[in-house]
């Protein structure tokens, strides 16, 4: 199982994960990223980001659930993807809409909640993607890794307001993923036995 | 004593029409020679009008087509033209109502008739901040206004978007309270600009874009141009708008165009030309303030956005 998840699983996964950026780049070469190619590239980047955010804290809930730890194998390449997208989502912003001007950026970070809060995301997830290698796992030591990591709570609280602020009036996907992070959030405080419990019944059937 | 022939300018001085279309090249590779041979203002006046010129380059008529807000028909801008395919336009009533000498309800070709339409090429500046230059058809507000005959009591002129759930999806769901609803001040309304608008690119109007007719402010924001109308009506109090109603902090009843007044949420400060990469600076009244400015003197534009 767990020679399943490193050697089939994981691979696949790192595959998928690169499908939103190909598609982006097929788009550029042909020429057809729409009418607004900018605003196209800000939406996958940004959605995938979130997406993948929220990939890696379902992890955890699957894995008391399913009582597969193996799963957790997968919450570090989910995270790195989703740190990959807010790159690239930031670095559209910065160049695109910002030509690289600090000025410009600081101005619109302080003036404006929801770049704020799509900023600091972006802060939050840095050092969490600098750890990630299993060397740097092993020099923090587990608990303090773990610890450091709680940050990506704060991240993907901030990230789904991001994307609420910044709708003009249809609110419906911002919500869905609200309601996502809700859930897996939840899941979290649902105590270890009755998990537990689940998983025995669910193995079970 | 100077004789003057009649062709003062030789053929040999008018620009070649290649030279022309390669300005910005050809621009660039004089442009050490110009700096030292032109008054520097000069050479900065003639870069920025064809800078402009260059940014003002028609949108294509496929981006006008496939690109817009028309919560009618769905909130993606893909939506309109996705959405609208089947939508009648024809047979299709204007009712003219309110403090007019003739209200009436006019059959579209009846209302319509007798004005010939100008093609007008506006900037549109949408409030999210991205931005299109459109050769619209249409008919300015003002001649329709003088055949209509509002009374001494018009102050103000609304406009009613059509309502019609089963043609069209967005108004199944409540994101706006329906049917949409945008107005003008009369003044505002009798400017030469303002436009009610039957096609663009020199073709009827599409479904997706407000057909058969819309209306166009080029110094506001898109929102207020009123799209698939089928009701105007003259009035002495200021009309309450549909974005105004949803959400009065973020979208005033004048939304003049204005850099220096932010969104509540963004800012105004610039917009991208769809199919641009980079932004551009958003300019006064959308850069109509020659012609409009004076309609506000006095009015302070950070109350009134």
């Amino acid at each position: 199982m767990s020679r399943w998840v490193t050697r089939v699983v994981r691979p696949v996964l790192w595959a998928g994960s690169a499908l939103p950026f190909l598609w982006l780049v097929r788009g550029a070469v042909q020429g057809n990223l729409g009418t607004d190619p900018v605003e196209t590239i800000q939406k996958v980047t940004g959605l995938s980001a979130l997406s993948f955010l929220l990939g890696s804290l379902a992890v955890t809930p699957l894995r008391q659930l399913t009582g597969w730890n193996v799963l957790n194998r997968l919450r570090r390449s989910l995270g790195v993807t989703a740190f990959a997208y807010a790159l690239l989502h930031a670095f559209s912003y910065f160049v695109f809409d910002q030509e690289l001007s600090p000025v410009g950026i600081t101005q619109d970070v302080v003036k404006h909640p929801w770049v704020l809060a799509g900023f600091s995301a972006f802060l939050l997830l840095i050092p969490l993607a600098a750890t990630s290698t299993g060397g740097m796992v092993r020099r923090l030591g587990g608990k303090r890794w773990q610890r450091l990591h709680r940050l990506v709570y704060v991240a993907a609280v901030l990230a789904v307001l991001h994307f609420l602020w910044l709708v003009k009036r249809d609110v419906t996907l911002p919500l869905y993923y609200i309601a996502a992070l809700a859930i897996l959030l939840a899941a979290r405080f649902i105590p270890r036995r009755r998990a537990e419990a689940a998983a025995a019944a669910l193995a079970g059937r | 004593m100077l004789i003057r022939h009649p062709d003062d300018f030789p053929s040999r001085q008018i620009t070649d029409e290649r030279l022309f279309q390669d300005r910005r090249a050809f621009l660039a590779a004089v442009g050490g020679a110009a700096l030292v041979a032109m008054p520097v203002e000069n050479l900065l006046a003639a870069s920025r009008k064809l800078a402009r010129a260059a940014q003002d380059k028609l949108t294509p008529y496929e981006a006008v087509t496939t690109y817009n807000n028309f919560y009618e028909f769905g909130t993606d801008k893909s939506d309109p033209a996705a959405n609208s395919k089947d939508f009648r336009t024809r047979p299709w009533t204007v009712q003219v109502e309110g403090e007019v000498k003739k209200p009436a309800t006019y059959a579209y070709d009846d209302f319509v008739r007798g004005f010939t339409p100008v093609e007008r090429v506006y900037r549109h500046r949408c409030v999210e901040g991205w931005s299109m230059v459109v050769p619209w058809m249409g008919i300015p507000l003002a001649s329709v206004i003088a055949r209509l005959e509002p009374t001494s009591r018009a102050k103000f002129i609304e406009f009613t978007t059509i309502l019609d759930p089963k043609q069209m999806p967005g108004q199944r769901a409540n994101i706006l309270p329906w049917p949409y609803v945008e107005g003008l001040r009369m003044d505002e309304a009798m400017n030469p600009l303002t436009l009610l608008v039957t096609g663009v690119y020199g073709k009827p109007l599409l479904p997706q874009n407000g057909a058969p007719l819309r209306l166009v402010v080029p110094w506001k924001y898109g929102f207020k141009g009123g799209k698939s109308i089928v009701n105007i009506r003259f009035s002495e109090a200021q009309p309450r708008t549909t974005w105004n109603i949803a959400a009065p902090n973020e979208y005033g009843f004048y939304a003049n165009v204005n850099p220096s007044v932010d969104h509540p949420r963004w800012s105004q400060a610039k917009e991208r030309r769809v199919g641009e990469f980079f932004k551009q600076p958003t300019l006064m009244f959308n850069g109509y303030g020659d012609q409009v400015a004076s309609l506000y003197t006095g009015m302070d534009l950070r109350k009134h956005f």
